[in-house]
């Protein structure tokens, strides 16, 4: 149930920043594809690209095309249908503070109209067990705040949240990094069941991170693409020297 | 809970999710939310919404203007510009001239601001850099009270406390100190423009010492430390430091302070003696334009009569939105543009 | 010779320093004795206020119209009701109004020149004398209609509210971190429903209490009311009719020249300074606590 991203000639502004340029790019259906580089090379705008969340800053612009499952996310789609089928989980765990668990995980459902209890009980349940929280808050779920968990559980909640919408796409823009390392690698387990269900395109700033959980790994550098390949193929012998001075760490 | 479809805590590495994909769940999601279709509209809509909503604040301003002005036009085309430059208020035969008014108004103000801006720099000065912390909470709640009690109740208070006190004791005492200024002297019922003076310094107090407080806590600490290390006493780091700094929307401070005394209306009324004349004591009663208004407005039988009055909080009008835009703009430029939380 | 005495030494003279002290100690010892001054008498104020009232207060007051004048006994319970209808009135225009532009310029308007322009003149507008509002509404409604009313009482209240209620609404809402508006709009919910159910909520308690403190403010307003809703001697909750009001009747009180009237005038004040104390007590509550539940 997985879904392609084709990426074409992509170029994406920040005011006058050139942040992206020229990206060009397959993503394959149901597997998990790293993206990886330096702090401030693009990766974070690159997958906010793809969900039309980029142009929400008023001095954000973009061009060129997008097809997620042969749309063009651009030209064929308003950005809140695009948002509803490509899930994003942020760097921050960020719930919303005035809702309860269930509300949280409903929210996609609920606050779109959806209003059958039956099927919104099931489908809040089935997200919690999918990131792997509902045993720690199944007695809990509407008592308790969604802020009022941990770190790494609130990630796990936003991870829940998105998945309940039943995105095609998952996007993770750095879903670890704020988190301590056992809940680093319930994330990290996490990814690995999900990816044969959804496509996912995840953000890391941690190489053993991708090579863990990634088939495919894109490198950024200063808004270009530089190399895209498996994963064991990128770790393990690169095809540009930019992306081996990476990988050994010479900087970055 | 032990059926094998179920999912448990990922510790283990064989994916089930295939089992929760064969249910028919997801897809009821999915055409749901494919239908819902972009919100489009409804944002649009949203948005015009609450920009009328934003727009309805100009309206408001304009409103108000349009009124006074086509309301006032017979006053204004019979005298002119010398309404405010004559001293006549004659409703019986239709002779007005608000320089009386304009006068009290002026004067009450003044008077105002006299007294109460050395306090209220005091007060802030004390608040901001010398206060304890635990003293600071209570005192700055009690001005923010004294800020919002509302002015018929000030008066009242004036009326049964505040002139008896002025009659007896302060009154007599002024007029054998400084009678021979002229400004202490002739009758002393109470009812006078030192009474508006007193009260309405008590009112802006509050105002003037908030924002003062305001503007001086914008201005950085490395300002403070920098003076401190050159070796300064604690009144050169707050004159140098501070007050240098803040000087801009500290006078801003006080010209809203004036915005208010000019427009003050019940407390006024209820001391200052209502009487239209232009006295050299400020012991005499007086009349300020916001006054006549109250008392006058609904006994305002015919339209010329009425058109006088409208003039006059015409006037009022203009002068408060500039004196208020003013200061704003004074203020703002110190503090950048964080809005102020007094009314 | 050292280096150190190649320089002249450094050193303030001792009586410079000394007057320098002594003008410190000076300024500092009248900005704590005007403190003194200021809050003395105005603790002295309210302690009086509230002795003068609780005196007078009973039961009766809420409960009992005004009786002739000389006999004793009797209430504000027509003033108090004619409030309530005017409030009313004045929160169904001026809350829904100062909300809507509290959320364009949070949620729209952002830095730009007309969200500028429009702070700007809510400000100034803040700044027009209520007497003045009063004029203007008069010749708006009382003029056309030919006669006084709680509805125009009701419509000028309102309008002062705006302001007021705009500015709070703002700020709380400016309160609300970007991320959860990121993250409903990752959801695929539409900006109206976002600013709605999430934004808005999320800042509800301030917001709440700021249309209080607008609330209250407006309540306590006498000059306004005097040629709009102009005061009834007796109970009335038609709109088209002219109403009494607390602050009107506290004024008429204050100055007649009959004890009981004054009596029922300090209690009349009594009432209004303890709303006032409550909604002044509240918001600096809602503000210190931050304005998010249960954010981390």
């Amino acid at each position: 149930m997985g879904v392609g991203i084709e990426v074409s000639d992509l170029n994406a502004w920040y005011g006058t920043n050139h942040t992206l340029q020229e990206i060009q790019l397959t993503i394959p259906a149901n597997h998990a594809t790293a993206l990886i580089g330096p702090s401030g090379c693009g990766k974070s705008t690159f997958v906010r690209c793809l969900n039309r969340m980029h142009e929400t800053n008023p001095i954000a612009r973009v061009t060129g095309k997008v097809l997620i499952n042969d749309v063009d996310i651009y030209a064929d789609a308003s950005p809140v249908e695009i948002r509803r089928r490509v899930g994003m989980v942020f760097q921050r765990p960020n719930p919303f503070p005035t809702m309860s668990i269930y509300d949280n995980v409903a929210s996609g459902l609920k606050l779109n109209g959806f209003r059958s209890r039956r099927v919104l009980d099931e489908v809040v349940e089935r997200s919690l067990r999918q990131s792997a929280l509902w045993e720690e808050v199944k007695d809990d779920l509407k008592k308790k705040s969604g802020a009022s968990l941990s770190g790494g559980q609130q990630q796990r909640l936003c991870i829940a949240r998105a998945l309940a919408v039943d995105p095609e796409v998952m996007l993770m823009d750095e879903p670890a990094s704020a988190l301590d390392p056992v809940s680093t690698a319930k994330i990290e387990d996490l990814i690995f069941e999900l990816k044969s269900q959804y496509t996912i395109v995840i953000v890391t700033h941690n190489m053993q991170q991708a090579a863990r959980v990634a088939e495919n790994t894109g490198f950024f550098l200063m808004g270009k693409l530089i190399e895209f390949d498996s994963t064991h193929k990128i770790f393990t012998n690169p095809h540009d020297k930019r992306t081996e001075d990476y990988i050994t760490g010479r900087f970055g | 809970m032990t059926q094998p479809a179920k999912i448990h805590v990922s510790s283990e590495p064989v994916s089930r999710l295939s089992d929760v994909k064969s249910s028919a769940k997801p897809s009821v999601v999915r055409t749901f939310l494919r239908g819902r279709g972009s919100s489009a509209i409804a944002d649009g809509t949203f948005k015009v919404l609450v920009f009328l909503c934003a727009l309805s604040i100009f309206g408001i301003v304009f409103l108000i203007a349009y009124e006074l002005v086509s309301r006032s036009q017979l006053t204004l085309s019979k005298f002119g510009l010398s309404f405010f430059f004559r001293s006549a208020w004659d409703p019986v035969n239709g002779d007005f001239g608000a320089l009386p008014f304009i006068f009290g108004t002026l004067m009450s103000s003044f008077l105002a601001l006299l007294i109460s801006v050395p306090f209220a720099l005091g007060v802030a000065i004390f608040l901001t850099e010398m206060c304890p912390k635990w003293l600071r909470g209570p005192l700055s709640f009690l001005t923010e009270l004294l800020a919002a009690i509302p002015s018929v109740v000030y008066g009242l208070w004036a009326i049964f406390v505040l002139i008896p006190i002025l009659r007896d004791n302060v009154n007599p005492k002024l007029t054998f100190t400084l009678g021979w200024t002229g400004f202490f002297g002739g009758s002393n019922a109470g009812y006078s423009m030192l009474a508006a003076g007193v009260i309405l310094a008590i009112m802006i107090l509050p105002i003037i010492s908030s924002l003062t407080r305001e503007v001086m806590t914008s201005v950085p600490m490395v300002q403070r430390e920098g003076v401190l290390a050159l070796g300064a006493t604690r009144w050169e780091m707050i004159r140098i430091g501070v007050l240098r700094n803040a000087r801009i929307g500290i006078v801003g401070a006080i010209i809203l302070g004036l915005g208010r005394a000019l427009g003050e209306t019940m407390a006024v009324t209820m001391v200052i003696g209502n009487r239209p004349e232009i006295v050299k004591s400020l012991l005499a009663p007086g009349y300020t334009m916001a006054s006549v208004l109250a008392n006058e407005f609904s006994e305002a039988t015919d339209d010329l009569y009425l058109s006088a009055l409208i003039e006059i909080g015409l006037a009022l009008f203009l002068v408060t939105i500039v004196v208020n835009a003013c200061a704003r703009v004074l203020v703002w430029a110190v503090t950048r543009g964080a809005p102020a939380r007094v009314a | 010779m050292a280096a150190h005495t190649m320089r002249p030494p450094l050193r303030a003279s001792s009586v410079n320093v000394f007057t320098r002290r002594m003008k410190s100690g000076i300024v500092s010892g009248l900005a704590v004795l005007a403190t003194i001054i200021v809050v003395a008498p105005l603790i002295a104020i309210l302690f009086y206020l509230l002795k003068q009232g609780v005196t007078s207060l009973n039961w009766d007051f809420f409960t009992k119209i005004p009786v002739p004048v000389g006999e004793k006994g009797g209430g504000m319970e027509n003033a108090i009701v004619g409030s309530g209808v005017i409030l009313a009135i004045a929160s169904l225009i001026g809350i829904p109004l100062g909300i809507g532009a509290g959320i364009y310029l949070a949620e729209y308007a952002g830095e730009t020149r007309i969200g500028n322009l429009v702070r700007f003149t809510a400000d100034v507008l803040n700044g027009v004398p209520s007497i003045v509002m009063g004029i203007a509404i008069y010749a708006l409604i009382v003029l056309p209609q030919k006669h006084f009313s709680a509805f125009a009482g009701g419509v000028v209240l309102g309008v002062m509210m705006v302001p007021t209620v705009t500015r709070t609404t703002e700020e709380m809402l400016r309160m609300v971190p970007h991320a959860i508006r990121e993250a409903a709009l990752g959801l695929g919910v539409p900006t109206w429903r976002s600013v709605l159910t999430i934004t808005l909520r999320t800042a509800s308690a301030g917001i709440v209490t700021g249309c209080m403190l607008a609330f209250a403010r407006v309540a306590g307003e006498t000059a306004p009311l005097l040629f709009t809703a102009f005061g009834n001697a007796f109970r009335s909750t038609s709109l088209n009719e002219p109403i009494a009001a607390l602050p009107l009747q506290i004024f008429v009180y204050a100055v007649s020249p009959y004890d009981e009237w004054h009596r029922l005038a300090w209690a009349g004040a009594l009432v209004l300074i303890v709303l006032i104390i409550a909604s002044v007590a509240l918001v600096r509550y809602v503000v210190s606590r931050g304005t998010l539940k249960g954010a981390s």
